[in-house]
């Protein structure tokens, strides 16, 4: 095994039961994560993209265990984190962070900048005197690119990438090893999307953080994140360093969702050619049986409709999991069919 | 040649309570038969109030529009009775909008919804308008229209929602649609699939085409002509082409710079700095002198009316050549 990573989340699942209060799992339940499993390393910012409904915000969301995963284990720095209670869990919550997609919704429109970003700092800093923490929230202020004088300043004072900001120092201030990203800057405009995103690649190199960046844009996680992972109802179905995916996607529907990303120049639109997918997303009440993307897919053979692929590593650390795309399933295929 | 929609110095503003905002400032624009024109801009930059000024549909109050004339078929749409106005809704010019969900109606089925259409426009009978209605969903391809037809909007997708929009807009075929924001709701697979729906009803219908967005990808798959806004106003307007690789303002240049994009070898993206004014509280001079890295003294007094700086392309920048 490669040197310890920082996170490393083994067959995650969380299944949400439908139906009445004392009759849970009634009606079946949904399976929001089915199954991932995903390494950060110290100084990564892991790319988890996917279109709406795949699990990656409840995914993310299991990490930290905002929701308790229904199985499954999470170690981070060796320990493990679905385990701890009480003070050991409050251990980890300040070294694992995380920033919401809606800014507007995400801070109190009550507090103040500076209580806002000094609560942390009571949570976990409590040997702290006020002034300490006073320094504190105006240091981390000017990290995120915002003024001391700020402090003073209520939420719907900001715009919304200057909220943003807020929420990031927020995070920021309790000093974390990993944060995740859901969706931070998909509810900004364009213009301020690029501020957000120069701002988090800054800090992560600066503090050496890491982070697990979710996002539905390939585009921007192209640019931020490496490796990614691809998911789709609740399932990774391709994990692979950046460069490698983008130039050989192997999952069939990795490739589709690249190429339905317009290009903003009219001239190489004329020639792109997209993939357009049939259909919509199944529901993950009822996903279907064997490969979840096989209805979609134009790749599709008679084993996709039965047997369920895991992930391989096809080419270097580029795993996929896909009974055409892939190689030792090809024999799993043969054995089942003699 | 005439045009077949002409918008002259369009000027909104929406009355509130912190003060009167600008909404919409001069803004001229036509469209030509056949054409799909995008027209990009950031929030709150007035592309919505523009094409919903269009179309009558702005609140009143709070809005108010100052001043504009938008020529139709040998008509001021602005100064129509109401009644008449109905008539041009739907049935010459339609609209879709973002949200398909709080566009429908959800106590009636979707067939119930295009056959509407059909019995107002057309005074159709009931039976025959059902009729139409699930052929309409057939054109917009959703798979079993007449079993369909009888769903509630809460029982379909996003994307699907969006098809039977589409089916209640170009129910009568129009000359013109406006499709504001008509994919900034739906996943990517399934933005793929709403566009070349539209490309291929456009074609086939030969209608004209407003197409809304802050996408830029959207636009150059889809426009032969774009308009960019900013802060209310027009501030470029040219062939898709040449806005996209020989444009002419700061602003279009900032916004295209500061996506990501898929095709390209990784490069820096380029932040524009400071962020987008409050519309009551616009800079002096033009608007975008607070954020233009090119910012001149002239800038800061005075705004730059829409200067010719090619064929049929148009800037409000008073920079002579482009200096970058």
């Amino acid at each position: 095994m490669k040197s310890m990573s920082l996170l490393s989340v083994r067959n995650l699942k969380k299944y949400f039961p439908i139906g009445r209060k004392f009759s849970p799992g009634r009606g079946g339940s949904i399976r929001a994560v089915d199954g991932v499993s995903l390494e950060v390393q110290r100084g990564q910012i892991v790319g988890l993209v996917g279109e709406s409904g795949c699990g990656k915000t409840t995914a993310g969301r299991a990490i930290l265990r905002l929701i308790e995963p229904t199985e499954g284990r999470v170690l981070f720095d060796g320990e493990d984190l679905t385990a701890a209670r009480g003070p050991d869990l409050k251990r980890f919550r300040r070294r694992i962070q995380i920033v919401f997609q809606d800014p507007y919704s995400s801070l109190d429109p009550r507090m103040s900048v500076f209580r806002i970003i000094k609560e942390p700092l009571d949570n976990f800093f409590s040997e702290l005197n006020s002034r300490q923490k006073r320094d504190r929230v105006a240091e981390t202020l000017g990290r995120v690119g915002l003024l001391p004088e700020h402090m003073t300043r209520f939420p719907h004072e900001f715009s919304g990438g200057q909220r943003q900001r807020i929420a990031l120092a927020r995070t920021l201030v309790s000093q974390p090893e990993l944060i995740v990203c859901d969706e931070p800057v998909s509810a900004l405009d364009v213009s301020i999307q690029a501020q957000v995103i120069n701002l988090l690649k800054k800090l992560q190199r600066e503090l050496n953080l890491s982070l697990i960046f979710i996002s539905h844009d390939l585009a921007v996680v192209e640019y931020l994140c490496d490796p990614i992972a691809v998911m789709y109802l609740g399932r990774i179905v391709e994990i692979s360093p950046k460069e490698s995916l983008y130039k050989k996607p192997l999952h069939p529907y990795t490739e589709a969702l690249l190429s339905a990303v317009p290009i903003p120049d009219p001239v190489l639109e004329k020639k792109r050619r997209v993939t357009v997918l049939s259909g919509d997303v199944p529901s993950p009440l009822n996903s279907p049986r064997g490969c979840a993307f096989h209805p979609r897919c134009s790749l599709e053979t008679d084993a996709c409709k039965e047997l369920r692929p895991e992930l391989e590593e096809v080419l270097p650390d580029h795993w996929v999991a896909c009974l055409v795309r892939g190689t030792k399933t090809k024999e799993v295929q043969e054995d089942a069919s003699s | 040649m005439d045009h077949l929609l002409e918008v002259r110095d369009l000027s909104v503003s929406f009355h509130l309570l912190e003060g009167i905002v600008p909404a919409v400032a001069k803004v001229d624009l036509v469209l030509d038969e056949g054409e799909i024109l995008g027209i990009v801009g950031e929030s709150a930059c007035g592309k919505s109030v523009t094409a919903r000024s269009i179309m009558r549909i702005i609140p009143t109050p709070p809005g108010r529009i100052n001043s504009g004339r938008v020529l139709f078929e040998g008509r001021n749409l602005m100064e129509l009775p109401e009644e008449e106005m109905q008539e041009v809704r739907g049935e010459k010019i339609s609209m879709i909008f973002q949200e398909p969900m709080t566009s429908l109606n959800p106590a009636f089925t979707v067939g119930d919804q295009i056959s509407e259409v059909f019995r107002f426009h057309h005074r159709t009978s009931k039976a025959e308008a059902w009729e139409k209605a699930v052929e309409e969903l057939r054109r917009v391809e959703i798979p079993d229209p007449e079993k369909r037809a009888r769903s509630y909007p809460h029982e379909l997708s996003g994307g699907m929602r969006q098809r039977v929009m589409i089916a209640i807009a170009l129910a009568c075929r129009p000359r013109i649609l406006i499709a504001d924001e008509p994919t900034t709701a739906l996943d990517v697979t399934i933005q793929a699939q709403i566009l070349k729906l539209i490309a291929q009803l456009q074609r086939e219908i030969g209608m004209s085409v407003m197409l809304i967005t802050h996408n830029l990808g959207i636009v150059a798959s889809l426009a032969q002509r774009v308009a960019v806004m900013y802060a209310g106003r027009i501030v470029e307007e040219g062939p898709a082409e040449i806005i996209f690789n020989d444009h002419h303002h700061p602003y279009t240049r900032g916004l295209l710079r500061s996506v990501p994009r898929l095709d390209l070898p990784q490069r820096d993206l380029q932040e524009i700095q400071g962020t987008v004014p409050r519309l009551n509280d616009l800079p002096e001079g033009c608007t975008f002198s607070n954020r233009c890295d090119f910012v001149m003294d002239l800038c800061r007094r005075q705004e730059s009316e829409l200067r010719p700086v090619g064929e049929g392309h148009v800037s409000r920048c008073w920079l002579d050549q482009r200096v970058w």
